[in-house]
């Protein structure tokens, strides 16, 4: 069983866009890899030839009819906004300069 | 009917709503100042909307007053686990991330409630995101259990156990992932039900893990249990996973509790090592009470439910890291802009509020779930955990081929201390082992006192599952076994809680 180190913790905090302080990474890394020792017993089990579930219930597309109904206001929907701008959701830039 | 009128069940007011012997105003109002005399001390509520409350209450009251047939649970109060939208009243699912948001719509759930005419006192104290069994994970402090204040009442819904075991509400609504309606309700002396997987509609509840999740109701006695369940379960078109079928009977069955000639199953692998000797203890007893009423009980092997608690802790923070990932400071929620960055980019924002926004065990379990679904570990993973899912739902297959029901200790220990077990995450989770296989199958589950251990003199609950569906057995074997109970004790075992009022708090 491969164990985590740091560096994995760090790169995964960062697929996760958690950006986790040194001493959060330090804690982390021990807690993650007792956990990740625990719940790797689902190898043991007899799970050879055995399909995956993914689902309680067997799921069915669902569909509705294709016409308007009452939504949120463009106001509400804005309402919990941390930024807003001419009635859009402000964000950062989502570019580098240059 | 007891005079003080939140020591009264919900079956109890609603008959006395009804002939207009007390008016909900009245009803509500008690609460409230129940509310206010108490919840300092137990911290279940994370925000009261006595304003609200009164206005629905003063409503339902006129429309009584003008001859009009009201529904059954109409100008009863209820509090709502602060995982459910609520339009107009914050919701937090006690996070940093979502401290101060108000919902512009309202969860399913809470549409159901508001249609029946009940009052909705507040929001109700969780772990954060659901993620816990204490209320210890909640960015808002934890909530205290009412029988002892210096001990957790279980979590994720803590806070819905709390207000009930402690009279400040009669009624109240919790969601299950893992057993966080049941477990709670354990180590309370209180009653909660984990209705089938997709028997009551998640529209609303901010999800966990969307396969897992489940909302149902709690309360004091399994009569109000079952009807708060009718009043919230049935189809819901805004949920693609709500089965199209009429709430199972659960009301009626409640009613009867006959179950002379069922056939119980104790299920070998809950119970044993581990399992605390007063809670075992409890539940021999309360499985002998069942005899006595002519049930028929069996013990029977899941084999597979051993590595339930594995393939859980695997499922669960893979959904959930992708579940939480819209909290990217972008919509709403909280937004923190990094130190010591000259126009930080989205991505760069997004990370420091994930950050600053959540506590220790969200992220964790962000992160376990991201390692779990990254290339190259997908299969040993959750792939595994995936076809150990396959094979607990075909466990319960096998058991209700050959019993009606199935039975187990709810928790394996009564309320432990808070900071107990904190610094150390999987002991934390094995408060879940019984709980956590019926989510996994999406079979409903209930848990109810079966009495007080002796080492500790705490509440102790017993479990019972039945298939898909099949709800009302829960309340068919639960009434049955609280009826044989009250008959032993001369009352329910919430009746011996602690009153909390003043007098008792400068004596202890």
């Amino acid at each position: 069983m491969s164990s985590l180190t740091r560096d994995d913790v760090a790169h995964l905090a960062v697929l996760a866009r958690i950006d986790l302080s040194e001493a959060e990474l330090d804690r982390m890394v021990g807690e993650l890899d007792v956990i990740l020792g625990a719940v790797a017993k689902v190898q043991q089990a007899p799970i050879d030839g055995v399909a995956p579930m993914s689902h309680p219930l067997p799921l069915t597309n669902v569909t509705r009819p294709d016409v308007v109904r009452p939504s949120l206001t463009p106001d509400e929907a804005l309402s919990g906004a941390p930024e807003v701008e001419e009635q859009r959701f402000s964000v950062p830039r989502i570019l580098t300069e240059d | 009917m007891n005079s003080d009128l939140t020591r009264a069940t919900a079956a109890e007011l609603a008959d006395a709503l009804a002939t207009k012997t007390v008016s909900s105003v009245e009803v509500t109002q008690a609460h409230l100042d129940r509310i206010a005399a108490v919840d300092e001390q137990v911290h279940a509520y994370l925000h009261v909307d006595a304003e609200g409350a009164l206005a629905a209450a003063r409503s339902i009251d006129e429309r009584r007053a003008a001859g009009e047939s009201l529904p059954a649970l109409a100008g009863v109060p209820i509090a709502v686990k602060d995982v459910m939208t609520t339009r107009g009243i914050p919701t937090t699912c006690g996070s940093r991330t979502l401290e101060g948001w108000v919902p512009p719509y309202d969860a399913t759930v809470v549409t159901r409630l508001r249609a029946q005419g009940m009052p909705i006192l507040g929001k109700t104290n969780m772990d954060e995101f659901a993620m816990g069994s204490s209320t210890e994970h909640s960015a808002y402090g934890p909530t205290r259990n009412p029988w002892d204040l210096e001990r957790i009442p279980g979590g994720s819904g803590g806070g819905s156990s709390a207000v009930v075991a402690s009279f400040q509400a009669p009624l109240a609504i919790g969601t299950d992932t893992g057993g966080s309606i049941r477990q709670p309700a354990a180590v309370t002396g209180t009653v909660g039900t984990k209705p089938t997987y997709g028997g009551v509609s998640r529209y609303g509840l901010v999800a966990l893990a969307s396969s897992l999740d489940q909302a149902g109701p709690c309360a004091r006695s399994v009569l109000d249990t079952a009807l708060l369940h009718s009043v919230i379960g049935g189809h819901d078109p805004m949920d693609s996973t709500s089965i199209e079928a009429p709430v199972p009977a659960v009301v009626e069955a409640a009613r009867n509790g006959d179950v002379s000639g069922m056939k119980i199953g104790i299920v070998r692998e809950l119970g044993g090592e581990g399992y605390q000797p007063g809670v075992r203890a409890r539940f021999d007893e309360a499985v002998q009470l069942l005899v006595d009423r002519g049930a028929e009980v069996i013990e029977v092997s899941c084999p597979n439910f051993d590595y339930a608690l594995a393939a859980y802790y695997l499922i669960l923070p893979s959904e959930a890291s992708s579940n939480l990932a819209k909290f990217d400071a972008m919509r709403y929620g909280l937004r923190i802009l990094p130190d010591g960055v000259d126009d930080p980019s989205a991505e760069q924002v997004m990370a420091a509020s994930r950050d600053a926004g959540f506590g220790d065990e969200v992220k964790r379990r962000i992160i376990l779930g991201t390692y779990a679904l990254s290339s190259g570990y997908y299969d040993a993973y959750y792939g595994s955990a995936q076809k150990v899912r396959t094979l607990i739902a075909q466990d319960f297959e096998r058991a209700f081929a050959k019993v009606d029901v199935l039975v187990s200790p709810t928790a394996p220990t009564t309320a432990f201390r808070f900071g107990d077990k904190l610094d150390d995450p999987m002991a934390m989770y094995l408060n879940d082992i019984a709980t956590i296989p019926a989510n996994l199958a999406g079979v409903p589950g209930m848990s109810l006192p079966s009495g007080l251990a002796d080492e500790d003199g705490l509440p102790a609950g017993i479990q019972i599952l039945a298939p898909a569906m099949r709800d009302e057995r829960l309340y068919t074997v639960g009434a049955a076994l609280e009826r044989a109970l009250a008959d032993r004790w001369g009352g329910l075992l919430i009746d011996r809680a602690p009153q909390l009022d003043a007098s008792m708090v400068k004596g202890a």
